[in-house]
């Protein structure tokens, strides 16, 4: 592996000032240069970022852009291609495919003339700047950590850390297909069940959404069979008057939300769960474990926040602990939503102060950002949560600005942006 | 000798103008990326919304102070737009204005490889 011989181009003559001013008015215009303009070190050095979803290569393609090709960037990403969280429910509803979530890399990895190696970092050495890959090190003047949530199934009783036959499906994948297939090949008058954790996870609305996209399948296909959601939480943990419509209305009869129910025991091989108030044995049994940072902070021990989350300085998203490490997305400590739109503001953010960290400028002070976050009740019908966060330098926290709420029911139109909302953030991410 | 003034004037207001927009501009270019999720690229949506790119200012403004203050009904927008400060919104559609509109690449779909 020789990630520095794939280095690609940056302009050698740019000042400082001249770099500044091209960022301001050169916009996101192409900034790719012929390959005779390569030179050995780049002007502002080279940022390693770890994971390539929708935080780290959000924050490789701004900091190419807004550097004018001033940094290099080099990714570390062991997957193949970028498997879309967002609308993998809709595959379990049967109005999206696998594959209409799957993207190629090569588009953005030339377009913005990132250095890609497909591989996974297994340890990082923070005094000596280098990551630890499976196959050899690489040094990094900062370093983005970027990984997504890990999962911690020995909080679990019973549960062994893979069970085959158990899919979180957490992460869309072979496991968004597995729980799929699993609902197909159910008995009518099946039960599926699925429990949800306590504390942080990313994406608070995305299991309710996917008991109502289950719920759909079954009233088209199954229409004697339940949806048990098992919730850990003592109440449904956002949108919940959108929601409860939904549960109330026309899933009334499918869907069942026991709250305060957290798995207590819990038998794989007969997918039986144990809770303070009842037994349950489940057809399709869907556990979403607990969550925490992805395993790379764990092993660089920057998941400071009850050895479970990252803290951050959410002006420059640097670790608490090690101002030349930076984290984004899933993996951080924010007290907002873990959401895809989320991870690619904080990763802008962040690739803004990376910028003026390394041109000697002072971020800046007081970020502000949007979230909007849709969730589909059927095949049509979408309901949103929507909010500007701006930093709060008193409470050292991004904090929701006034004005923000979520819809009053989920409509046609709501899904039609909701779709838009997917394409327009595919497109943000992977062109 | 008035034309010598009139340039010198000019050069100030530009200078001036180019500065001003310089400090604020970190700000409202990464404030404006966050519209993406929903308008597109740097404003150039892929479709099922506006984009904003090259989007006259005034009319920007208008819709968003709208949107603000109620006068103007929307499903999502007033969410947002309650969140912004006035300059925040002026700042907005002055980038915005200022983006050129571009077709988006069409996004890399690929078949599921079956890895993750
Ligand atoms: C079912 C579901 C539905 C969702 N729906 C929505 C939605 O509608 N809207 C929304 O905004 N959000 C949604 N989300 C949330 C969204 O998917 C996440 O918030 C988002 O993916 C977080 O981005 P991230 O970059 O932090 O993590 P990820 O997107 O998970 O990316 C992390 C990347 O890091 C890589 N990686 C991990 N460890 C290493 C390592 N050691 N070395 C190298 N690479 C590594 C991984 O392979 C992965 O590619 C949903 C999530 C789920 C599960």
């Amino acid at each position: 592996m020789q990630p520095d011989s794939i280095l690609t181009s940056h302009p050698v003559s740019a000042t400082r000032r001249q770099f500044v001013r091209s960022v301001i008015y050169g916009g996101l215009a192409f900034y790719g240069l012929p390959a005779f303009a390569r030179a050995s070190k780049p002007p502002l050095g080279h940022v390693v970022i770890v994971g390539a979803g929708f935080a780290g290569l959000t924050a490789a393609k701004y900091l190419r852009a807004w550097s004018m090709g001033n940094l290099k960037v080099t990714i570390i990403e062991p997957n193949p291609q970028f498997i879309s969280c967002p609308q993998s429910n809709l595959v379990l509803g049967g109005s999206r495919t696998l594959d209409q979530l799957s993207f190629g890399y090569d588009l953005s990895r030339k377009q913005h003339g990132l250095n890609w190696v497909q591989d996974s970092v297994t340890a990082v050495d923070l005094a000596n700047k280098q990551v630890q890959l499976t196959r050899g090190n690489l040094s990094y003047d900062r370093l983005i950590l970027a990984p997504g949530v890990d999962f911690n199934y020995s909080k679990i009783p019973g549960m062994p850390a893979t069970v085959a036959d158990i899919p979180h499906a957490w992460k869309a994948g072979k496991q968004t297909l597995q729980l799929r297939q699993q609902l197909e090949s159910m008995p009518d008058g099946g039960v599926f069940v699925m429990t949800i954790p306590t504390g942080a996870y990313r994406c608070p609305p995305g299991p309710y959404e996917r008991a109502c996209q289950v719920a759909h399948y079954f009233k088209q296909h199954k229409p004697r069979s339940k949806v048990l959601i098992l919730d850990a939480n003592a109440d449904i943990t956002s949108k919940k008057g959108l929601f409860l419509q939904s549960f109330n209305g026309a899933y009334q009869g499918i869907i069942e939300y026991h709250n305060n129910s957290e798995i207590l025991q819990l038998d794989a091989a007969s997918k039986t769960i144990k809770t303070d108030f009842e037994t349950v044995k489940a057809d399709v049994l869907n556990v979403i474990p607990p969550q925490l940072a992805g395993k790379v902070t764990q092993v660089a021990g920057l998941n400071n926040v009850d050895g479970r989350w990252c803290e951050v300085d959410f002006v420059t998203y640097a670790s608490s602990l090690q101002s030349d490490v930076h984290i984004i997305g899933d993996s951080i400590s924010a007290g907002l939503p873990k959401s895809a739109h989320m991870a690619t503001s904080q990763a802008k953010v962040c690739a803004a102060a990376i910028i003026d960290l390394q041109t000697g400028n002072a971020p800046n002070p007081l970020p502000v950002f949007a979230n909007t976050c849709y969730s589909f009740v059927d095949d049509q019908q979408a309901m949103h949560v929507a909010n500007v966060y701006r930093y709060d330098p008193a409470k050292k926290s991004m904090v929701s600005a006034e004005g923000g709420g979520v819809s009053t029911k989920a409509t046609v139109q709501e899904g039609e942006y909701a779709q838009a909302w997917a394409k327009n953030i595919w497109a943000d991410t992977l062109t | 000798m008035k034309q010598v003034y009139a340039s010198m004037l000019w050069a100030c207001v530009v200078a001036w103008s180019l500065a001003a927009q310089a400090e604020d501009s970190s700000a409202t270019h990464t404030l404006a990326a966050s519209c993406a999720a929903c308008h597109g690229p740097n404003g150039n949506s892929l479709g099922g919304t506006p984009t904003l790119a090259a989007l006259n200012q005034d009319y920007f403004v208008q819709r968003m102070q709208g949107f603000k203050d109620g006068s103007v009904s929307s499903t999502v927008m007033h969410h947002h737009a309650k969140g912004l400060t006035k300059e925040e919104i002026t700042a907005l559609a002055s980038y915005f204005a200022q983006q050129p509109r571009q077709t988006a690449h069409a996004l890399p779909h690929q078949s599921f490889l079956g890895a993750q």
